[in-house]
């Protein structure tokens, strides 16, 4: 496995207590694989992803337990500078937002090439011409012209593939892409993501795609983890999940897409309010609102359970829930 | 069809680019919106979608005013709001009003909830008298779902959906007839999207309200639009009812549009035929000649450098009825099926 987190914990200290953002989150991912995390908004999708890259804002964020196993070593032992060696060259993050995750007032190949300079010690002639290799490689038109430019003066969608040349500059085993395409329109979206999955296929290399487009995930995922109020509650591959949830949460996900013979009526939306991180509720924390739950569920939290081969849910009824 | 409450001619915007520091020298112009022309209806939902950076909000923001047009006219129940000035604009204004994109940011973080919906009365005290305030604002909240209770209590303590919410009561505050919504749920979950779009249904069919829906979510759009305007690069390349543009596409924009989709099912993946657009979108500040789309269509020919495709039902199409009948500018419109059948 290129990447094991094992029952991460991560809470917030706040003006108003602390807020639980991860409470045990588990999951892997294989060198060439495509996870997809998929979840709540605020349900610790992006906390989980900073705390594997190391760039938790801490404080206020605290670490309280579990593991990151990345390549056989136990991240979260490791100094911060043996963790900095591995950013960049062992694994890399893209983010939703380009513009302002680029330095607006240096030149996209001088940023480029920082890459290598910084990490591989390369001339700075060296670092242009592989800057220039790089747009290329993410098919900046006239990359040779527009290696001095500035980010603003490039399309959104060009942007979005300048920063997954950076991410790519040092060949990383593990790519973690937060929203990347959330900004960008479909047309756009559809060539950033091929992008990515060709540079994924030929370098083989493990990609976790954090996403609320339940589309872009039936496209390109292998497996898929869903995430709520800081837990994983149903992690499965990626046409089991589509055909039969195993979760009410995941259903009631599904069920929320927007359908053709639904027009005129009503879309289906899950009832009720997300958690509160300060006061999750006991036993499950969807059982406040799951057309499900029973006595049960509001006293014992639900076990991640063995469903199939590589298919896991935390949900005391996942039998009801995998035939209904 | 019945009578457009907002009639959209040839509506221009552009911003100069200039050059120097001192002695400014204007060297060009981003055409933002570079001749828009539509209708709504009242009572009806029209949906906007198109690229990035296409001008949809810029569009957005001259209908509600808080932009001036270069050039063209927007006429409220026959009235050219453009030309307005005084009581007569702030009047006509507050029957136009605007849902912003982010729940996140639009609201300003120091303010009640109660301050923040209440806001807009205290340019039209007319709609509501001092004393009378906080009553509206509480039924506002009732009417899109929140406690009334929650009056006193500051933007971060709500959800992103609950944020959104609070943008579209400010938005109804007024009363307005008409409500621009600039993507109103691209930042939200699909569960959360669902609400929100199930509400703003309800308080269309409420308060008779008429849309003006922003979105790149093309599946949202079909949703709740009764008709659809696709954009590229400052102008609308086709439009009609939501069935003709999403089943009878005679654009190649539309078309390459619409196949991009990710449909949500991962056993369509091996079936799909997606048109990958060749290039990357032009610079609004140099837009092509002839048809703007044309450096990046695959069926592009000589005429269509040479000549301008008028938003307009396509001569091939004309003596047909049928849902290929409307308007779409290019030189060589045709049918393709390009959505997979359900
Ligand atoms: N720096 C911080 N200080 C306090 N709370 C934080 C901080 N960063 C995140 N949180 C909280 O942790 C929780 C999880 O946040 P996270 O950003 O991981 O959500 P997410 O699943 O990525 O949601 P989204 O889909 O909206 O991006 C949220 O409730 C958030 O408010
Ligand atoms: N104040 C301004 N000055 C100069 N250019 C501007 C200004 N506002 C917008 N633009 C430009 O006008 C064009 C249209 O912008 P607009 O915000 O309307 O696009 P949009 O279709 O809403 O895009 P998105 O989907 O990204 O929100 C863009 O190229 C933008 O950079
Ligand atoms: S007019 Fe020509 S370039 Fe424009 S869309 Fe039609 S075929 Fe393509
Ligand atoms: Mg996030
Ligand atoms: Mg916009």
């Amino acid at each position: 496995m290129l990447l094991e987190v094992r029952d991460l914990q991560v809470e917030f200290k706040t003006r108003d207590g602390i807020a639980k953002a991860v409470n045990g989150v588990t999951y892997s991912v294989a060198a060439g694989e495509t996870l997809a995390v998929l979840g709540e908004s605020g349900s610790g999708k992006s906390v989980t992803a900073q705390a594997v890259m190391g760039i938790l804002d801490m404080p206020p964020g605290r670490i309280t337990g579990g593991e990151i196993v990345f390549q056989g070593q136990d991240l979260l032992k490791l100094k911060e500078d043996e963790r900095r060696k591995i950013r960049g060259s062992g694994m890399a993050m893209i983010f939703q937002d380009a513009l302002s995750s680029l330095n607006p007032v240096l030149s996209v190949g001088a940023q480029l090439g920082e890459m290598y300079s910084v990490h591989r010690g390369m001339s700075r002639a060296d670092a242009k011409a592989k800057a220039v290799e790089l747009m290329d490689r993410v098919r900046i038109p006239a990359a040779k012209e527009r290696v001095g430019q500035y980010p603003h003066q490039f399309s959104g969608g060009m942007r979005q593939r300048i920063m997954i040349a950076m991410a790519m500059a040092l060949e990383p085993a593990l790519i973690i892409a937060d929203e990347p395409t959330t900004a960008l329109d479909v047309t756009v979206q559809a060539q950033v993501m091929d992008l990515l999955a060709e540079l994924q296929r030929e370098m083989n290399m493990g990609l976790i795609l954090i996403t609320h487009d339940l589309g872009v995930v039936a496209d390109v995922a292998d497996r898929i983890a869903v995430m709520y109020a800081g837990r994983i509650v149903e992690e499965a591959p990626v046409h089991e999940i589509y055909k039969a949830p195993a979760h009410p949460y995941t259903r009631g996900l599904l069920d929320s897409i927007p359908r053709l013979d639904q027009k005129g009526q009503e879309l289906y939306a899950i009832k009720g309010l997300p958690p509160n991180l300060m006061h999750i509720p006991s036993g499950c924390a969807f059982h406040p609102r799951c057309p499900m739950a029973q006595d049960v569920c509001r006293t014992d939290v639900p076990p991640l359970a063995n469903v199939s081969e590589g298919r896991r849910s935390a949900c005391h009824f996942w039998k009801e829930c995998l035939n209904g | 069809m019945a009578e457009a409450i907002l009639e959209v001619r040839d509506l221009v915007k552009h911003y100069p680019l200039t050059q120097g520091i001192l002695f400014k020298k204007q060297v060009g112009a981003v055409k933002a919106v570079d001749g828009v022309s539509f209708d709504l209806v009242a009572g009806e939902t029209l949906g906007i979608v198109g690229e990035s950076g296409c001008g949809k909000s810029t569009v957005a923001k001259m209908l509600v005013n808080l932009e001036r047009p270069t050039a063209g006219q927007i006429k409220y129940k026959g009235t050219d709001i453009t030309k307005m000035s005084g009581k007569a604009l702030r009047s006509v204004r507050r029957n136009i009003q605007m849902v912003f994109q982010d729940p996140y940011t639009s609201l300003n973080p120091r303010m009640t909830v109660g301050d923040i919906i209440g806001e807009p009365y205290e340019i039209h005290p007319e709609v509501a008298p001092k004393g009378d305030r906080r009553r509206k604002v509480q039924e506002l909240l009732d009417v899109v779902g929140l406690n009334p209770e929650y009056i006193n209590r500051y933007p971060h303590q709500f959800s992103g959906g609950q944020r959104q919410r609070i943008g579209i009561a400010r938005g109804l505050a007024l009363q307005p007839e008409i409500i621009v919504a600039d993507e109103p749920v691209s930042a939200l979950d699909v569960s959360v999207q669902a609400q929100v779009v199930n509400l703003l249904e309800r308080l269309q069919n409420e308060f008779s309200l008429s849309y003006v829906f922003i979105a790149h979510d093309l599946s949202i759009v079909r949703h709740i639009s009764d008709r659809v305007g696709v954009m590229y690069l400052g102008r609308i390349v086709e439009i009609g009812r939501d069935a003709e543009i999403y089943d009878h596409p005679t654009h190649p924009y539309t078309q390459a549009l619409l196949s991009a989709v990710p449909v949500p099912d991962p056993s369509a993946r091996e079936h799909r035929e997606r048109i990958i657009l060749s290039g990357d979108v032009p610079s609004p500040a140099n837009i092509p000649s002839g048809c703007r789309f044309r450096t990046r269509c695959w069926k592009a020919q000589e005429r269509c450098t040479l000549e301008v495709p008028e938003l307009a039902v396509p001569a091939v199409f004309q003596l047909l009825e049928g849902p290929a009948h409307h308007p779409s500018a290019c030189h060589f419109a045709e049918e393709k099926r390009v959505v997979p059948s359900e």
